[in-house]
């Protein structure tokens, strides 16, 4: 018992209804969506964008995808030889890279484990659509949203 | 004025004031809930304010399908809700909104309406067992044994107010409230029960109240993490609607028993005779608006009970103490 402070009866109940009452009369930090845009903070995580020209077809996210949203078809395209004299290479090229939104659960697994830093995450988040079918979001869609990713954190030096 | 006349002018003037009652006191709770925890509530319904908001509501349960499960006893689960409803009616007949704004000035007012008001129990369980439902059921039991157990502090909270006004009429009790209790300098000075030494009663009731509206921190009869809604759970339709009205009409019936039993109901100080019955209305509303927001406050700050902690609090403390009340306040009416 000695360390039990002595208490006003039922103080937490007081102090529920006093903290309501104070709530109630402050104005309530609303951000009236439709007609006023919220601000997200820069690394929200709103949609993925793709670096087309840094994706080399690898399918890591692909396959890490917690929820097998993301489908990737590649081809090899022989590239001539960047010094001449040298051997033609093959470079794999996309053909199809889509992100199914309805299936997606935001989990950044792709982002993180992308070996070329093809996937971006961006804060916008005005993509919803009638149709479910609109939410597979194509090669274009997801390059359109390249230009929206913010600049990226400085590196921290230790 | 013709009996049947003056009969249908009530009729009208009482669901009138109860169910747009009902519909506004919804909105305050919709709208203080929704401040209370950091929201704006409807805000679209209605063009401003979402004022119209509980309309749409009640449009939209009306035009849901009427529903009775394939094993309900058809007619007590259909007459359940209208059980309730015409309970809560019946308290309105009593209330007293003016010296002569009262449906019927009853001598045995105040017992009218504790009788009448206890047929709601009879509603709520024939809901719970008709329905074919186990969560109904149990939800019944508990309403049942709720209502029950605070039927006691809430009589006995108002016979305490009883015994010191000496009349059974809710206009007399507010006569007793409106009588000079003492003078001052020359001004006579009337005070309500509330502040006559009746404050342990008043908290009392006002528990019990809240307990007998089944409302948090007392809804384990709809508790819906346990039991999804009760009594409620088969309900839809109109008589759901009915249900729900009743539950927010029968909150202003009791938020006007109070206000009557104990802030001195129709009575306001400075109010000449001749006004009392062109103010009265308007200060009865206060008073009623006052009650209804401190039990929307209490709803959406505290915490739900346990059942045992409900009945414990019910036969431990608030009809032991009760008792003690009316026997101090009958001492000191004798005495004094």
């Amino acid at each position: 018992m000695s360390d039990k402070q002595i208490r006003f009866p039922f103080r937490g109940l007081w102090e529920g209804m006093w903290l309501t009452l104070k709530t109630m009369l402050k104005p309530a930090p609303v951000t009236m969506y439709p007609q006023v845009q919220e601000e997200p903070v820069p690394r929200a995580r709103g949609v993925i964008a793709l670096d087309v020209e840094a994706c080399t077809v690898c399918m890591l996210c692909a396959r890490e995808c917690p929820d097998w949203c993301i489908y990737i078809e590649g081809h090899k395209e022989e590239q001539p030889p960047s010094k001449p004299g040298g051997r033609p290479r093959a470079r794999a090229t996309l053909d199809r890279f889509d992100i199914d939104y309805s299936l997606c659960m935001y989990c950044g697994i792709c982002v993180e484990v992308c070996p070329f830093d093809a996937l971006f995450w961006t804060p916008e988040y005005e993509y919803s659509e009638p149709s479910i079918t609109n939410l597979l979001h194509d090669m274009d869609k997801l390059t359109y949203w390249l230009g929206t990713v913010p600049e990226q954190p400085k590196l921290e030096k230790s | 004025m013709n009996f049947w006349l003056e009969l249908i002018i009530k009729l009208v003037a009482i669901l009138g004031f109860v169910l747009t009652g009902a519909l506004v006191v919804i909105y305050a709770e919709l709208k203080a809930g929704s401040h209370m925890q950091g929201r704006i509530g409807p805000y679209y319904a209605g063009g401003r304010w979402g004022w119209a908001q509980p309309l749409a509501d009640g449009l939209k349960f009306l035009q849901k399908e009427d529903l009775s499960p394939i094993g309900a006893d058809r007619t007590v689960y259909g007459f359940a809700p209208y059980v309730v409803m015409m309970s809560t009616l019946a308290v309105f007949v009593v209330i007293p909104f003016g010296p002569d704004m009262v449906g019927r000035d009853l001598d045995l007012g105040i017992y009218f309406i504790l009788a009448i008001s206890s047929l709601s129990v009879l509603g709520i369980l024939m809901a719970g067992w008709s329905s074919a439902n186990k969560y109904s059921l149990m939800g019944g039991l508990r309403a049942a044994a709720q209502l029950i157990a605070y039927e006691l502090p809430l009589v006995l909270a108002a016979a305490a107010v009883v015994v010191q006004a000496g009349t059974m009429s809710m206009n007399g009790i507010v006569a007793a409230q409106s009588e000079t209790w003492f003078t001052v300098a020359g001004i006579d000075i009337a005070m309500p029960f509330l502040l006559k030494g009746q404050i342990i009663s008043f908290i009392i009731f006002m528990i019990a109240v809240v307990a007998e509206l089944s409302r948090i921190p007392f809804d384990m009869p709809i508790a819906e993490s346990e039991l999804t809604m009760g009594y409620l759970t088969e309900y839809s339709g109109i008589r759901f609607t009915m249900f729900f009205l009743g539950e927010y009409a029968s909150m202003i019936a009791f938020s006007a028993i109070a206000a009557t039993l104990f802030l001195g109901g129709y009575a306001a100080p400075g109010v000449p005779d001749n006004l009392a019955n062109l103010v009265g209305p308007g200060v009865m509303l206060l008073k009623i608006a006052l009650i209804v927001f401190v039990i929307i406050w209490i709803r959406w700050t505290w915490p739900r009970l346990r059942e045992d902690q409900l009945q414990r609090l019910a036969w431990f403390w608030l009809i032991p103490i009760a008792l003690a009340n009316i026997g101090v306040i009958a001492i000191f009416k004798v005495v004094f």
